[in-house]
This record gives C-alpha cells, structure tokens and sequence, in this order.
C-alpha cells in the first residue's frame, strides 16, 4: 500500500465518520422527543419538576398510566377510533378499488374526462369543505355519530389512483382468462386484480389507518359529546380541562394515543416508507 | 351501440359512482355552496340567512386579525419549507452514501411523519415548558434563558414553526432520497474521472437533476402549510393575541366557536383561491423551467 491509498482511505474514514455523526444527530434530535414523552410518563411528580431533569426515573411509575386512563373515558376513546379508522379504511379501500378497476379495464367514452374530474379533487383543500360538510351532517343527523365521522373521508382518489396504476400492469392475459371463464368485471376484481394488487392495498391499509387514526379537526368538528369523541380529540380536551393534569399524566395519556400507530410503524415502517417513495416518484 | 359498449358503460357508472356521489357530497359542492354562504350571515342554527352581499368579504379586508392570521401564516409556510427543505437534502444526500445503519437512521428520521399530531403538540408543549422543559437543557449551556415559548408573541410562531419542521423533515428527506436514487450512477461516474470534489458534484449535477423533487417538495410543503392546523390549535390556541394564530384556525374559531359561517366561508373560499393559484403556478412552470 502507497502513501496515497492510505491517505485516501484516512479521508474515506474521515466522511464516514462524518456521516454518521450528522446522520446520529439528527436521529437523536428527532428521537429525543419520544423518549422525553416516555420518561415524563415514568416519572412522579417530584421528578416531573426538577431541573436539570433525571433521565431516567429512581422508580417506574407504571401507575400514572392507570391514573391516566380514569382522567377521561378513555376506553370509550379507543373503541371510537377503532371503530372509525377502521370501517373508515374498509370503505375507502372498497370504493377506491371499484374506481381504479373501472379506469383500469372497463370501455367507457367519458373515462379519460371522469378520470380527470376525479384527480382534481385532490387539489382542492378539505378545509374549505368544514362548514359545508358540517351543515350536510347537521340536516342529515349525523353529529356525534360514526357515520359522521368516516363517511365524508371515505372518497378515494389517492387510492384509486395507486390501484389502478397496479391494475394497468396486471397482464392482459390474465383478465381475458377471467372472461373465458365467465367472470364478470366485479368478480374479475374481487378474484383476479385485488388479491394480485395484495402488496400495494396492503400498504395503502395501513397508511389510511394510521391517517385516519391520527386525524383531528374533522372528528373535533362532528362530535361534541365526551362519548362519542375519538382518541386525538379526547387527549386534546383532557389537557384543556378544567382540573390541573400533571405532565406525567398527560405523556402518559399522549401514549395511549401514540401506541398502536408506533407500533404498526416499527411493524411496517420499511413498507410504508418505501411505498412513499415510490408513490412521490412515479405519482 | 353494441349490448357489449352499453353492458360495459353501464358497469362502469357503477363502478365509480359510490366514489364519484361522495367527492360530488363532500368534496366538489362545498365549493360552491361555500362561495352562496359567503354573501351570507349566518349562524348555521337559524332557518333564515340574511343577505350581505359582499360585505364579509368587506369586512374580512378591514379585520387587522385576518391580516395578520394571513401574514403569520405566509410566514410560517416560508420558513417552515425554507428550513426543512434544507435540512432534509443534506441528510438525503448523507443516508445515500448507504453507510452502515442507514436504514435505522432513516426509520428514526422518518418517524414523526406518521406520529399523531395532537400528541406531538403535547410533548413539545412540555419541550418548550420554560422551568423544567428539555428544551431548556440545550439552551441553558449556551447562556441563553429560555423564553415562555407559548406564552411569548415573539416566540410562540418560531415554537409552532420548529415542531412543524421537526414532523416534516423525515418526509421531504425520503422524497428527496427516491429523486437522488433516481439520478444515473455513470453521470457522477463521468464526473469523478474528470476530477469533480463532492461539492461540484453537488452544485453540478445533483442539486439540477433534483429541481423537479424540490419543486414539487416546496410546492407541497407550502400548501400544507398552509393548511396548518393541529399542532398550533394544541400548543397556542393561536395565542397569545393572535402572534401564532393562522388561516384554517382562525377560520374554525369565526365557524365554529362563533358561529359566523358566512364569514368563515369567505375566508375558505380566499384559502381555496390561493391554493388553488399555487397549484396552478405548479403546473405551469413545472413544464417550464424543471430541468428533466
């Protein structure tokens, strides 16, 4: 080995180990947060306020997540948003599915203009839909119901537009088979199109449940009744009440919120990012 | 017309038609019904609506709260896409190195992007907690005494802005990772035997090539900053007097808290102009100019 390949290889180490350390700060930076939440939750109250603060507590506090849970009805809370994110992701699924599959393989004149009707409703801003919406609800008696809360989220047009770019790369081969044998377009989609398109429906699942359960204005605008509100909601108006909630309480709170999305990220976090990507790059 | 043309027609109308009546209930005609209530005062219980003509539009002119709503919100979108975009492509271009542990890194970074909002908004209100907050840990060495963030109309927009930047980075570096797999290896091949350093190469050809990434990032970015919500309604309420409130807050507060739907509706309809303007900016100078 010359002096010159060594020195090479000192300045190859040398970006190496700059590139972790920006690539580590920044995982720390966004990192600490979570960690911060997850500690406070630990903590008693004495720990909660001292400065500089303790990482990690003398003793687990396990029961703040009890005393939590019995601030707020908060297993109301749960079932509402399972409840509403996940019929709201089976409706969404279903109509985007019946959509993509039309554009994709059924004759239609007006199918070109129809496609494009529907990818404009993408751009338009749902916030300008609040009051609108609301009044529509109102005359329907739809406030403080599920229905309220998932039917005018359910239109898909993300969706639709994902499945049928999958659809389009289906052989035709394959449809003209399901003709053969006498499948019709509903089955055609149902046997054929949806259980080849598993690895893109499943990733837009997860994606529309984690959207849906995180999702905050439209439910805070539609329900006013403690129980009929959904986890985001409910976490949001146990802080602004009345009675003093301690930090420790309220991260512990935060997490019951925070869980299952975590944890169907670090489940999937490869798939529903690479599915970002890839949906930024080609979309 | 054959039975096949008229069978398939009629299955494809059905086909479409649950998703095509839901964006027509829910997404096309609040426009229009959005643009009747605007001429309109109306506290969405009564049965009569009175007439005003243009007046909310008059009088959204003349509120120095709207004023400032808008200015803090342009303010907000600027600096949030500024500085997230610039720090998401410098750490795009670090993960594409595929040092060892990228995809851990890349995990983390990315994280917040999926992470409920309204708890985000919690646990930084407790970050920015000026006694016992973690923020204070870091600015404390510095000499610096920490503000009351959320309590201060200096501060409490820069806190607003720092968490949105804090959820957006891992989304935009992501983006911004695809479009720079995206570029052809041999150009930076060619550039390397020519004796291109790092930064030429960046300055050259990646930072070029990725123009169509960084428009449509700055785009998007802008108009959902536009459209912020959660996080400020959590951390500020808007407050203190107005210094962090913006457009879609300020928009439920007139509809919702104080039951002005018409006047609400004039400011939707004023936020739909101008993302509906940017988008079609969008299309227009990304055939233009975007260097494919």
């Amino acid at each position: 080995m010359d002096a010159s390949t060594i020195r090479r290889g000192a300045g190859m180490a040398a970006r190496k180990a700059f590139t972790h350390a920006v690539l580590a700060a920044a995982s720390l930076v966004i990192g600490l947060p979570f960690l911060w939440m997850i500690t406070t939750a630990l903590k008693s109250p004495a720990e909660v306020a001292q400065f500089p603060p303790i990482w990690w507590p003398s003793v687990l506090r396990w029961d703040n997540f009890s005393k939590a849970w019995s601030l707020a009805p908060f297993g109301r809370f749960y079932l509402n948003s399972v409840i509403t994110a996940s019929s709201g992701v089976i409706l969404e699924v279903m109509i985007g599915a019946l959509s993509a599959f039309a554009f994709a393989r059924i004759k239609f004149k007006y199918s070109g203009f129809l496609f494009m009707v529907m990818l404009a409703a993408m751009m338009i801003p749902g916030q300008v839909a609040l009051i609108p919406n609301y009044v529509v609800l109102k005359s329907l008696k739809w406030i403080n119901t599920y229905q309220g809360i998932v039917v005018p989220h359910v239109s898909s047009v993300f969706g639709a537009f994902l499945m049928r770019q999958y659809f389009l790369t289906i052989p035709a081969s394959l449809y003209d088979a399901a003709e053969m044998d006498g499948l019709g377009h509903f089955r055609t989609l149902t046997r054929i199109a949806l259980p080849l398109a598993r690895p893109v429906v499943g990733t837009l699942v997860l994606y529309l449940f984690i959207s849906k359960w995180n999702s905050y204005l439209w439910p805070l605008i539609v329900t006013n009744k403690q129980n009929m509100r959904t986890l985001p909601v409910g976490l949001a108006i146990v802080r602004s009440a009345e009675y003093a909630i301690g930090p420790e309480h309220l991260m512990a709170a935060s997490l019951f919120v925070l869980v299952p999305v975590l944890a169907v990220y670090v489940a999937a976090q490869k798939q529903l990012i690479e599915g970002i990507a890839a949906g930024a790059v080609k979309g | 017309m054959t039975a096949r043309t008229r069978r398939d027609s009629l299955a494809f109308l059905a086909f479409v038609a649950p998703n095509f009546i839901l964006l027509g209930v829910f997404v096309f005609w609040p426009i229009l019904y959005s643009l009747n209530l605007s001429f309109f005062k109306w506290n969405m219980i009564a049965a009569r609506k009175t007439f005003l003509g243009l007046e909310n539009y008059k009088n959204l002119f003349e509120d120095p709260v709207f004023w400032q709503v808008t200015k803090n919100t342009l303010i907000l979108a600027a600096a949030t896409v500024v500085i997230k975009l610039a720090i998401s492509l410098a750490l795009a271009l670090r993960l594409d190195k595929g040092v060892k542990g990228s995809s851990v890194y890349r995990a983390i970074i990315f994280s917040p992007t999926f992470t409920t909002s309204v708890a985000v908004a919690m646990v930084w209100s407790w970050i920015f907690e000026p006694t016992f907050g973690l923020l204070k840990v870091f600015l404390s060495p510095l000499g610096i005494a920490s503000p009351h963030w959320l309590l201060d109309v200096n501060y409490s927009l820069p806190a607003v802005i720092i968490v949105l930047i804090w959820s957006g980075i891992g989304y935009d570096m992501v983006i911004f990772l695809a479009g720079i797999k995206n570029i052809p290896r041999e150009i930076f091949e060619a550039a390397r035997v020519d004796g291109a350093s790092p930064w030429q190469n960046f300055i050259y050809i990646t930072f070029p090539l990725l123009s169509p990434t960084t428009f449509f990032l700055t785009i998007t970015s802008f108009i959902g900053a536009l459209k912020a919500f959660d996080v400020v309604s959590i951390m500020t309420d808007g407050g203190p007097l107005n210094s962090s409130n913006v457009i879609v807050l300020y928009l439920y507060q007139n509809a919702f808290q104080w039951f002005k739907a018409g006047y609400a509706s004039a400011m939707a309809l004023i936020l739909f102009v101008i993302i509906m303007a940017i988008t079609l900016i969008q299309n227009r100078l990304s055939r233009r100019w975007v260097h494919y």
